[in-house]
């Protein structure tokens, strides 16, 4: 007997056309694509290729290819070993800091207490700020002569002409730090700026991990006998170790491809003691309009990008495993 | 109401032979099992019947009518998904209205198939109600209900049972195959569970390695199995296997007496069997033991019913009997049945 | 001796909780409480200068809000927020679907390299993205970053997405699509409502990233009237050598608090489709 609705023929395939999964798929993808190779691929070939060229701002013509010599030419300048050492120290340092701090907060904001909402809210606050107007309170928190951390310091008496019990105050009698006027103590403070910058979001993600974690092996773990420590090294740690290290590259990108925290708080200096690659590309190639040498120290970050790349497709696959 | 045939289907996922050339013809109106174990290529089969997969090579037909390259709403089927798979941000009534706004139909008439389908469902009483808030059997109703009232050509079932317990899924596959006799649409049933195949099918398709390795009437796969697989398959304890030369011989334990015990005395064939064990499981005892076989001994079981008293115990070498015209012969290389052979 | 133990960690963990709260708002304590303090009372450096001394005034909230373009910029933000919310959907929304549900295996690479792109920072794209916007008329123009920002987001949100779509189970799909749906209506009807709080979360992240982004908005902008909140109060607060400085931490807070507040409320869908993208791949 004959199925009412069932017909077949050309005229009806037309219509299920879109029904048609190997088709649909690839057209439902082709916008998100287009645009990313139109205005992230693109640009990217064009980065590579003004790096090559001798292009300003005053003339974009790419008809001079200069091989290396933009390269060659940053490489010797005594600021560019100053910006790559300041760029891995930030990265790295700042990397290790948060690491550690949000794996502890993240341990804490996992157990259940009174005012945990509020605590919450308090710990993603830097994160909801704009980094660059965030920036900007620190400059006054670290303001050579009115810093209220300095004032505080003073006033338990670490800092300034009073020290303690009759001694010289541990961080120096000046009155003043003076935080951004220092080599150490400015690279200290970038970095720590950036650490209270980024704690929340690897926090969140750490603790989504955690989460993750079965209630079972928890509670094995303490029926074995397994202490706090314990738990967390050989527990806890290893079983969000996927999560963690995505959270880690993630991290790596977000600073090493940051200018905004230094370009607000110390403009790369004093002298070049803050530059990174991202701030001397930018006073390079659009403050000083040559382009080329511009995106040729940009470029220097790709070989960091592909390590971080190679590893992020490592960890995905073996999560992909577990 | 219409019939299913598949011809030569084939679905191949990458190395992997999930439906392996099935030819298979449902009756008008009838109520057909796919069984098997899991990973055999049933539900894969349901699938690609329901449009939901595309295959690699043959024809689905649905009402004589081919249906390959048309997307499952187009194929007039209904289908019951193993989790159910009630839309949770949906109310009963809207779960079950869902596929009547895609056919178009009124307002009035919606409610009023609505009210149909849960009336014989006895779920009327929960329209307003979202899915989280009903138990599993009630769950399983609103799945039912919502296939009633599209009115489909085909009923196709993934083993919609499985997620109740033991005690809910007896009514049920009471219920569901009553169900299925007064509406009359023909009905693809998938399941692991050979209870549900048995007690429900009016025929049995017995799948295995993407192929159908039999398929017919309860009665005839139980007691004429094609192959070793179906024989062993298919029987709680399963069929024994003992091998004779070039042949395995089947017989199955409650055929599998202890001599004297049979009321018919001629046409018995005699093996000996040295006892291991028995379990006395109340209605039944199970015991089992080795029978002799060409490479070494094999191992067997017999289930006596509790109206046999004669004492077994573990140790003893018994002589057990079975009628000559339950043995069913198979060959030992490929497994398929053949005919009577000389003991 | 045991109660001593306990307490004593009660003690250690309460003192963690409010080191950290201490380190992540105390710079919003000084900016709620700077923001109302008069000239003369706060360039002091005595003992007690941390508190109010003279009355608190709201004379640098009213220069922020009519001597300077703060509101244009809070406009300007807002406006590139919306649009870019809206681009992102369109474009994220079924590449996300796709990727999730039908493009098989090649489209978990796909999956992964969207995310990779995500990876690209704006450092190295911004030299040559300027120039493509000088050739496209558009420097000078917020809507250089209404067109550049999806570039961030699509890829962000696209994996999100992603993450929330693959949490749905596909039997709701398939369903839909034997009670009588395409693939494309079974997603709208079933798929989207069920969506629904991922799709906000996506929304809210798409949005506060406009809002913070800095390096493009500081190349491509400089016409005063079509800068960000970003870019535009430090370069209108900050005179050569002079810093507004309660206008500056006044222009912060009122930014970061309700960003905040909105924050918290979809962390955790966020997070979810976060660990969702990446657990599953």
């Amino acid at each position: 007997m004959r199925v009412p609705g069932l017909r077949g023929g050309v005229r009806v395939q037309l219509r299920y056309l879109l029904d048609r999964e190997g088709l649909l798929g690839p057209l439902m993808l082709l916008p998100a694509i287009i645009y990313i190779l139109a205005l992230v691929g693109f640009p990217l070939v064009l980065a590579i290729a003004y790096s090559l060229s001798d292009v300003t701002a005053g003339d974009t013509s790419l008809d001079n290819f200069v091989g290396l010599d933009n390269f060659s030419r940053i490489i010797k300048r005594p600021e560019f070993r100053r910006a790559l050492q300041n760029t891995i120290l930030f990265v790295v340092v700042s990397q290790v800091l948060i690491i550690v701090l949000a794996t502890t907060l993240a341990q804490i904001l996992s157990q259940d207490f009174r005012g945990k909402a509020v605590v919450r809210f308090l710990i993603i606050l830097p994160w909801a700020a704009p980094i660059a107007l965030g920036t900007i309170a620190w400059l006054w928190l670290l303001d050579s002569e009115f810093s209220p951390i300095d004032l505080i310091l003073r006033e338990l008496h670490l800092l300034g002409p009073a020290g303690l019990l009759g001694r010289d105050a541990i961080l120096g009698t000046d009155t003043n730090l003076v935080w951004l006027g220092r080599e150490r103590l400015t690279m200290a403070s970038v970095i720590m700026v950036h650490v209270w910058r980024l704690l929340p979001l690897s926090t969140v993600i750490l603790l989504a991990a955690l989460t993750t974690i079965p209630r079972d092996v928890l509670d094995q773990a303490e029926v074995d006998g397994a202490g706090f420590w314990r738990t967390l090294f050989q527990i806890k740690i290893p079983l969000i170790l996927p999560i963690m290290g995505i959270a880690i590259l993630f991290g790596m990108i977000l600073t090493a491809g940051d200018m905004a925290v230094v370009y607000n708080l110390t403009r790369g200096g004093p002298v070049y003691y803050t530059q990174v690659l991202p701030t001397w590309s930018f006073f390079i190639g659009i403050e000083g309009g040559s382009l080329a040498q511009g995106a040729a120290v940009a470029l220097f970050l790709l070989p960091l990008l592909l390590v971080v790349t190679i590893l992020v497709l490592r960890l995905a696959r073996r999560s992909e495993v577990t | 109401m219409a019939v299913v045939e598949t011809r030569g289907l084939k679905k191949q996922f990458g190395e992997v032979k999930a439906v392996d050339g099935v030819d298979l013809s449902s009756k008008e109106g009838e109520f057909l099992v796919l069984l098997g174990p899991s990973g055999c290529g049933k539900t894969t089969l349901l699938r690609l019947i329901a449009g939901l997969e595309q295959p690699t090579a043959g024809e689905v037909l649905i009402g004589g009518q081919v249906v390959n390259g048309l997307p499952p709403r187009a194929r007039k089927i209904a289908m019951v998904f193993q989790s159910y798979a009630l839309y949770p941000h949906m109310t009963v009534f809207n779960n079950i209205a869902f596929s009547l706004k895609a056919q178009g139909v009124d307002k009035a008439a919606r409610q009023e198939k609505v009210e149909w389908a849960t009336s014989i469902l006895g779920i009327d009483k929960l329209l307003q109600r979202r899915p989280r808030q009903l138990s599993g059997g009630e769950r399983q109703r609103v799945a039912l209900a919502r296939c009633l009232v599209r009115e489909p050509t085909v009923f196709l079932l993934d083993e919609p049972l499985s997620n109740l317990d033991a005690q809910l899924r007896a009514s049920a596959r009471d219920e569901l195959q009553q169900l299925q006799q007064r509406i009359g649409i023909t009905t693809i049933y998938v399941t692991h569970d050979q209870v549900e195949a048995m007690g429900m099918g009016d025929r049995i398709a017995v799948m295995y390695q993407g192929q159908i390795r039999q398929l017919g009437t309860p009665r005839e796969i139980y007691d004429e199995p094609g192959d070793t697989f179906v024989a062993t398959f298919l029987g709680s304890p399963p069929m024994n296997l003992v091998e004779r030369d070039t042949h395995l011989i089947g017989f199955r334990p409650e055929h599998f007496l202890p001599k004297g015990v049979p009321e018919v005395q001629d046409n018995l064939v005699t093996f000996s069997f040295p006892v291991t064990r028995v379990e006395y499981l109340g209605a039944d005892r199970l015991v089992y033991g080795v029978v002799a076989g060409t490479s070494g001994d094999t191992k067997t079981m017999a289930r006596l019913p509790s109206t046999v008293t004669v004492p077994i115990e573990p140790g003893g070498d018994y002589e057990f009997v079975v009628p000559a015209k339950e043995l069913k012969f198979f060959d030992r290389d490929t497994g398929l049945r053949t005919g009577p052979k000389p003991l | 001796m045991a109660s001593l133990k306990r307490r004593a960690k009660r003690i250690a963990f309460y003192g963690a909780v409010a080191a950290f709260c201490f380190f992540a708002a105390s710079p919003f304590l000084f900016m709620l409480t700077t923001m109302f303090r008069q000239d003369r009372d706060l360039y002091r450096v005595g003992k007690d200068s941390l508190f109010f001394k003279l009355p608190p005034t709201l004379d640098h909230l009213r220069l922020l809000f009519f001597d300077t373009n703060y509101t244009t910029y809070l406009q300007n933000s807002f406006f590139i927020g919306v649009l870019v919310v809206v681009i992102t959907l369109i474009i994220a929304i079924p590449a996300a679907y796709s990727l999730a549900r039908l493009t098989g295996r090649w489209g978990e690479q796909a999956g992964i390299l969207v995310f990779l792109v995500y990876l690209v920072p704006p450092t190295l794209l911004f030299i040559p993205l300027f120039q493509v916007v000088v050739k496209l008329g558009l420097n000078n123009t917020l809507w250089s970053l209404v067109l550049v920002y999806p570039t961030i987001t699509i890829p962000f949100c696209t994996w999100l997405l992603m993450g929330f779509f693959k949490s749905i189970p596909r039997d709701l799909e398939e369903q839909a699509m034997v009670d009588g749906y395409s693939r494309i209506t079974a997603f709208l009807r079933v798929v989207m409502p069920l969506s629904l709080s991922g799709v906000i979360a996506v929304v809210v992240f798409t949005f506060a990233l406009t809002l913070h982004e800095f390096i493009y908005a500081l190349t491509f902008v400089s016409a005063s009237d079509q800068r960000t909140i970003s870019v535009g109060v430090p370069t209108e607060l900050i005179r050569g050598d002079v810093f507004f400085w309660q206008s500056l931490l006044a222009a912060a807070v009122i930014v970061a608090i309700p960003v905040a507040i909105v924050y918290s409320f979809f962390l955790d869908r966020l997070v979810a489709g976060f660990t969702g993208g990446a657990v599953k791949g």
